[in-house]
């Protein structure tokens, strides 16, 4: 029989994880002699506690629900891309190609190419470790982060050599033109007469990364093409035997998760920096990981985990800037949560298990 | 105790043996699973004991507890009389137990010497060990007709010889009660007679052997006395010459069953699968089949018996698609290609191929997977689960999963719980509710009963014997010498890649077959 119920499962094991994190979190501010219920209420404040703040959370978010579907489908084809930081950069690559070189009439059609072309170049660095997987064997933990490197030295050299304005000592892209700027997510709450701070970086590609996650959702559990990859996810030789062809399934689960960590460009290259620079993924393909872990690798846990991200994200930002916990301090404080949902899981899991077990005998 | 009165009969019985093992009470769980509940068992000294149930029912969770893997809970155990706690291995060891387990812990590239006295080597030094070993390994191996060269490599050995090895490690150890855990399940019938003369030997030299197992016939052949599990509990403890194996059977099961499966004549139609001249090299480049050449009819059951590893397995992947392999086969007049693009389970599917593999839960099932997205494994491309080109009708699915699973007697009928939590038997349910509903024109089986309860066997029996009444080819693999011989129309042996021969299921018998299993062909009558 099912040890726990679904909701316990889905909710439950990762919210007493995330509060055992904080709690640990809070200790250590505490060491460092600061107090943490302040500590928490200047990052609640500053990532929560006003629509600027929402907006720097939600723009974070929007990155993490990308690299963090981007991690999910893959793991459900049983593959660990940790290229989503390399995909993203290619995903960059690709949108500044279209956004510069291509005078567009209007955003929304810029919008369109930079998807399709940050989708397109970052399933093209994807596909290349899953061919050597598919094909020779190589694993792709391994290739995918050796790709990481390529990546970025890739765009290193494109960057200075190619794309740099003359003049220029900076490496990175000239501006894009004002006709690719994507609309604040402002002025798309605007239309609904929500309010909304101007001063964010959050944009519309957060609506994209919410139609993405809906689109996950169908494509795992609702497509023959996702059933396959969850069917050699679990086990390949089962898939063997079913007939699925497992070259091609890990090349398609390898696209789409590259293809997915490269729309985070969308939001970081357009919606923000409008330009292309050395190092605009930050570290945002290896939180997708850590988003995935805790989301379950389903895509509204996704959601929820990128939100968590996002708050602590900006919030730790807050933190760094109004008092005297170090920056540094953030990255503990996520690392504790990724420790707890991920790789401690079991150790919060089995109590609440046996918890439940003992209410089912006394219930019966 | 719920059995004490049983015990106090066998006391009666024989109050001149003195008991080896004596358990009392023993209970474990496992989480909120009762795997053994007050347990208690009386092993007289110089006896076979057996201990027989069903897969699941917590025969090797109380060995483990005898042999210290495990810690039960609650319950005693005695041995010759002193109450005694077994921690781990060692103190098994020294109190006397010796175990042979299923899958042998043997160094396959040490030499039988050095397997036997690994873990009990006295001093620094392996000379003066090895020439007490080889010493006592000499006597030992005339007392007990062990023979095992001790200078043979393990690697070397067959299956049989690595059993003895197992057998002779333990009673180097001294070990005075020896525990075998289904000893026969990869031996051929002429090596499992072996193993039995072996026993009885030990047991005339005054040891007690507790033989775990699920077969009736070795219980009925070879022990005293009997205890059956279920369900963690002790049911009953016999006397083996009071009981019959169909008692035994309803005593395991707990209710009555059919160990006779009723079978009509056959009646063949046209030839429907024709194999010639298989050959494969496996990805190491070994020859797992050589020039194997047979042919199906209509309405016929040709099964393949052999000691696991000889080629079955591989012959039910090439024909299911999952293998490439060299040679020619045919379906009705239609080729099927062993190699290239259409080399794969799902066109074999389309061709009207079923596979009911060896492995369900590696192969036949995902674990993780709910019923109804088992029932689309293999099938999901299937047009009568799709909406539309991009989406599944998953409803659909579910539909003929509860539809399936309720003309199966799948239980619970549940078609959203994970396969991982059904039993053997409703899991091996699923897999052949699946193929078989199709109704295809050949049906491949491998070990259908493997870890299946009794009552599933015989469920799963007639739905085979059902095809092949409904005029469809049956290509069985089995393991199971009993049940290849009361299924099959026409009987294959396969031995190290190559096909010994085909015969005629009324024209044969045990001993012939038992010597085709062990390579010898062509087989002559009244060897064994």
């Amino acid at each position: 029989m099912e040890k726990l119920p679904k909701w316990a499962d889905a909710f439950l094991v990762p919210l007493v994880s995330v509060f055992i994190a904080f709690s640990i979190s809070g200790l250590v501010i505490l060491a460092v002699g600061e107090d943490p219920i302040a500590a928490l209420r200047v990052m609640i404040d500053g990532a929560l506690g006003s629509t600027y703040g929402w907006g720097y959370t939600l723009y974070y978010a929007t990155n993490f629900m990308f690299t963090g579907l981007g991690v999910a489908v893959a793991f459900h084809a049983g593959l660990f891309n940790i290229g989503g930081e390399g995909q993203a950069t290619l995903g960059g690559l690709g949108v500044a190609l279209v956004c510069l070189f291509i005078p567009w009439p209007h955003w929304s059609l810029a919008l369109c190419a930079a998807i399709v072309s940050s989708a397109l170049f970052a399933a093209l660095w994807a596909a290349i470790p899953a061919w050597l997987q598919a094909k020779r064997g190589s694993h792709i933990v391994i290739t995918t982060i050796m790709f990481n490197f390529i990546a970025a030295s890739l765009l290193n050299y494109i960057l200075v050599n190619q794309l740099r304005p003359k003049g220029s000592m900076d490496p990175a892209s000239a501006r894009f033109p004002q006709a690719t700027n994507l609309p604040g997510l402002d002025q798309v709450l605007g239309l609904f007469g929500i309010p909304f701070s101007s001063k964010t970086p959050a944009n519309i590609s957060l609506i994209i990364a919410m139609i993405c996650c809906i689109l996950v959702w169908f494509l795992i559990w609702h497509t023959r093409l996702g059933f396959a990859i969850r069917a050699f996810g679990k086990s390949e030789k089962a898939a063997v035997y079913a007939g699925i062809n497992p070259v091609r399934i890990t090349l398609y689960a390898m696209i789409i998760s590259g293809a997915l960590a490269g729309l985070m460009a969308v939001n970081t290259v357009q919606g923000e920096a409008n330009r292309l620079l050395l190092n605009s993924v930050e570290g945002a393909g290896f939180i997708g990981i850590a988003v995935s872990l805790m989301g379950r690798g389903h895509p509204f846990g996704v959601f929820l985990a990128a939100l968590l991200f996002g708050f602590l994200y900006q919030g730790g930002a807050e933190l760094a800037l109004w008092t005297k916990i170090p920056r540094e301090l953030i990255t503990v404080i996520q690392a504790l949560v990724i420790l707890f949902t991920g790789a401690l899981d079991q150790m919060v899991r089995r109590p609440i298990e046996i918890t439940f077990a003992l209410f089912k005998k006394k219930e019966h | 105790m719920n059995s004490s009165d049983i015990l106090g009969r066998q006391e009666t019985a024989a109050p001149s043996l003195p008991l080896a093992i004596e358990l009392r009470g023993i209970s474990k769980a496992f989480g909120t699973v009762q795997a053994n509940k007050d347990i208690s068992i009386q092993v007289k000294a110089g006896t076979i004991h057996g201990i027989i149930g069903e897969n699941g029912a917590g025969k090797s969770t109380l060995m483990s507890i005898l042999y210290g893997f495990y810690k039960a809970d609650e319950g005693q155990i005695l041995i010759k009389g002193i109450p005694t706690i077994i921690p781990d291995s060692q103190s098994a060891i020294r109190a006397g137990i010796g175990m042979v387990f299923q899958h042998f812990k043997l160094v396959q590239n040490f030499s039988v010497l050095e397997n036997v006295i690994l873990g009990a080597e006295d001093g620094a030094l392996l000379g003066p060990s090895f020439t007490r070993a080889r010493n006592v390994l000499a006597d030992l191996s005339a007392e007990y007709d062990l023979d095992v060269d001790p200078d043979a490599v393990v690697e070397n050995l067959s299956v049989g010889h690595q059993q003895r090895v197992e057998i002779l490690k333990a009673l180097y150890r001294q070990a005075e009660i020896l525990i075998l855990d289904e000893p026969t399940g990869v031996l051929t019938p002429a090596e499992a007679n072996h193993l039995f003369r072996i026993l009885r030997g030990l047991k005339a030299q005054g040891k007690t052997i507790i033989l775990i197992t699920h077969k009736l016939r070795e219980i009925m052949d070879i022990t005293d006395h009997v205890s059956v599990m279920r369900q963690g509990q002790i049911v009953s403890s016999l006397e083996t010459s009071e009981t019959s194996p169909q008692d035994l059977a309803e005593r395991m099961v707990g209710r009555k069953v059919l160990l006779q499966i009723s079978k009509s004549a056959p009646n063949y139609g046209d030839e429907v699968l024709r194999v010639e001249g298989l050959t494969l090299h496996d990805e190491q480049g070994v020859e797992r089949l050589s020039d194997v050449a047979f042919s199906i009819r209509a309405g016929e059951i040709l099964g393949i018996a052999g000691v696991a590893g000889n080629g079955q397995s591989h012959l039910l992947e090439v024909l299911a698609g999952i293998r490439n392999a060299q040679g020619r086969a045919f379906l009705k007049s239609e080729v099927l290609n062993l190699t290239g693009k259409s080399a794969n389970a799902q066109s074999r599917r389309a061709m009207g191929i079923a596979h009911i593999p060896e492995d369900r839960q590696d192969m036949g099932l995902i674990m993780d997977f709910m019923a109804w997205e088992n029932m689309g494994l293999g099938y999901h491309n299937d047009p009568l689960y799709q909406h539309n080109r991009w989406f599944m009708n998953n409803d659909a699915l579910l539909d003929e999963t509860a539809a399936k699973m309720d003309r199966f007697d799948v239980r619970p009928p549940i078609p959203t719980l994970a396969a991982k939590n059904f039993s053997g038997g409703n899991q091996q349910k699923i897999v052949v509710a699946r193929e078989i509903e199709r109704v295809p024109d050949v049906l491949l089986i491998g070990q259908p009963t493997r870890g299946v309860d009794i009552g599933a066997i015989e469920f799963i029996h007639q739905q085979i014997i059902a095809l092949r009444d409904a005029g469809k080819a049956i290509l069985l693999v089995s393991v199971e010498l009993d049940e290849i011989m009361s299924l099959s129309d026409r009987i294959g042996v396969m031995f190290d890649g190559h096909l010994m021969g085909v015969k005629d299921a009324t024209q044969t018998n045990v001993n012939e077959i038992g010597l085709m299993m062990a390579g010898i062909a062509p087989p002559q009558e009244g060897i064994i």
